[in-house]
């Protein structure tokens, strides 16, 4: 049988040299649900995502996908697994050699022998389900910010993966393209039954569409709850970054030394 | 103790050194890993056809037109100093030798990396920027396959018929300024350059030639772009080093070469 979780998380641990990024993570996603992940910038989210890709190894712990451990795989095997989830980048990603038909066609063509018929069906479909039908004859140069990303999004379920991974696909859209995107998120997981992982700092938007929220803050799991439990969780961090406060755990000012003694004002000077 | 300031010097170089050998390192290793992942671009021939089109055919105005002048110019020269001994007949030995042993090659191969080396970096580059090669990734597909051979083999493939084009070009130059203009005798200009130029001793090590100058630059173009920093200065920093490494690389591979092929035998 089937397990419930498509990826298993257990006491990850992740370092760039010396400096600790991710310490001690446990996270468990059900299959068919929206889960986002929430922080800070640079605070680990976009780092987790590459782990669960396997596009670099863990420093302890592990990352199970589909009851495979993703860094134990051979590269082959490796792939093999990609074929199974995607990845949605920030800004796109889309190749900017190729039309908008070919950008969402070029997994099928690369990974299956279908012939080119039923590819030009299934690429019509595809972005027939992002709106972006009529658009298949343009470059990725012509489209505007939105349309790039709901034009990757087609391409990332060219496969109909198992997993998709959304790295900040909220950031710099307008309200109208931010919703949409929002809405085809949840639309396209329940429709294909995917499981969707959303990294992002936009809180509203991302709180109306997900099943379940873990914050980070410096490495470690701050809170997780669903969206309602988080809106009125009464945990600093939460409630700071929910709210949108300017001060609070996380501190306006950078670390520095005494102000009184960086303006050499008092105290002794250097 | 020596000064603070010496031994930053000193530690700059080291720096500098370990640097350079990691980098030749990466460069080797991405050389032989492109070499093994090259059957694709073998099997799905269409690839590199496609490159062959940006790198080569879109090179082809630059090439054609620089050899045209080229071999104007080595006309107007060769005519000038040979007519002091009163064989200007011999123009046309002079222009075709140059261009086949020497100024085909290298010239075509500079312009080819300065036009063709430095857009392959730039675009490689550039698409690891944008992550779109990270993208290429995680659909299962390895840019090793799918971008960079394709790129190698058409630009290797390329360098040859660009270098002949400039040879040919160039000679027809030549006879242009010489025969058609001065009016060197058409018949001399044409028996001699026969007589003179040798399949084996020359054309053939010219072509040799091509073929290591066409190895060396797109095999820099493409380890420059897939090594940049992704970041806008990373990729223009990336596109100077191309034209740079490759035109020395060109110059130094064309000294043993010829060495190698022509040393003072005749």
């Amino acid at each position: 049988m089937k397990s419930e979780n498509l990826v298993e998380i257990k006491d990850l641990n992740f370092s760039y040299g010396d400096r600790a990024i991710l310490k001690g993570i446990n996270m468990t996603m059900h299959r068919g649900k929206v889960i986002a992940i929430m922080g800070g910038s640079g605070c680990g989210k976009t780092t987790l995502l590459r782990l669960i890709g396997g596009a670099v190894t863990p420093s302890s712990g592990s990352v199970k996908v589909a009851g495979q451990v993703v860094h134990d795989l051979s590269r082959d095997e490796l792939f093999q697994m990609r074929r199974k989830m995607s990845m949605l980048f920030q800004f796109g990603a889309l190749f900017t050699d190729l039309s908008v038909f070919d950008n969402v066609a070029f997994q099928m063509r690369e990974h299956t022998n279908l012939p080119e018929a039923v590819i030009r069906d299934l690429v019509l479909m595809k972005l027939h389900a992002v709106g972006l039908r009529g658009a298949h004859k343009l470059m990725p140069a012509e489209l505007s910010g939105g349309m790039a990303r709901r034009v990757a999004l087609a391409r990332s379920i060219a496969l109909d993966p198992l997993l998709i991974m959304y790295d900040e696909p909220f950031t710099g859209l307008d309200p109208i393209s931010l919703s949409v995107i929002g809405s085809l998120i949840r639309r396209l997981t329940d429709a294909l039954g995917m499981t969707s992982i959303v990294v992002t700092h936009d809180v509203q938007e991302s709180l109306k569409i997900v099943d379940y929220v873990y914050f980070i803050s410096e490495g470690v799991i701050a809170a997780h709850g669903t969206p309602a439990e988080v809106q009125e969780s009464i945990t600093p961090f939460v409630h700071q970054f929910v709210h949108g406060e300017e001060d609070g755990p996380v501190p306006f000012h950078y670390p520095a030394s005494a102000y009184a003694r960086d303006l050499r004002m008092g105290g002794s000077v250097a | 103790m020596l000064p603070r300031r010496i031994v930053l010097g000193i530690q700059g170089v080291g720096h500098r050194v370990i640097e350079s050998v990691w980098r030749l390192g990466r460069a080797s290793r991405f050389f032989i890993l492109m070499l093994m992942k090259s059957g694709t671009s073998m099997r799905r021939f269409r690839l590199v056809i496609r490159e062959i089109y940006f790198t080569g055919v879109l090179s082809l105005i630059i090439i054609v037109v620089s050899g045209l002048f080229v071999g104007m110019v080595l006309g107007l020269q060769g005519y000038e100093t040979l007519q002091k001994y009163g064989s200007e007949s011999a123009v046309g030995t002079l222009v075709a030798l140059s261009l086949v042993r020497e100024l085909g090659p290298v010239v075509a191969a500079l312009l080819f990396a300065s036009r063709a080396g430095s857009a392959i970096t730039a675009e490689i580059g550039l698409m690891k920027a944008t992550e779109q090669l990270a993208a290429m990734e995680m659909m299962a597909v390895d840019p090793m396959a799918r971008v960079v051979a394709p790129r190698f083999w058409a630009g290797v493939i390329s360098m040859p018929f660009l270098a002949a084009m400039f040879s040919s070009v160039g000679v027809f130059g030549g006879y242009l300024v010489t025969v058609v203009l001065i009016g060197v005798d058409e018949g001399s200009f044409w028996s001699q350059m026969q007589s003179a130029v040798d399949f084996r001793y020359d054309i053939v090590n010219g072509v040799i030639k091509t073929c290591v100058f066409g190895v060396a630059v797109t095999a820099i173009a493409v380890f420059e772009g897939y090594d940049a920093p992704p970041t806008a200065e990373g990729v223009s920093g990336a596109t100077t080093r191309t034209v740079v490494t490759s035109s020395l690389a060109i110059l130094g591979l064309d000294f043993v070469l010829t060495a190698f092929m022509f040393r003072g035998m005749s």
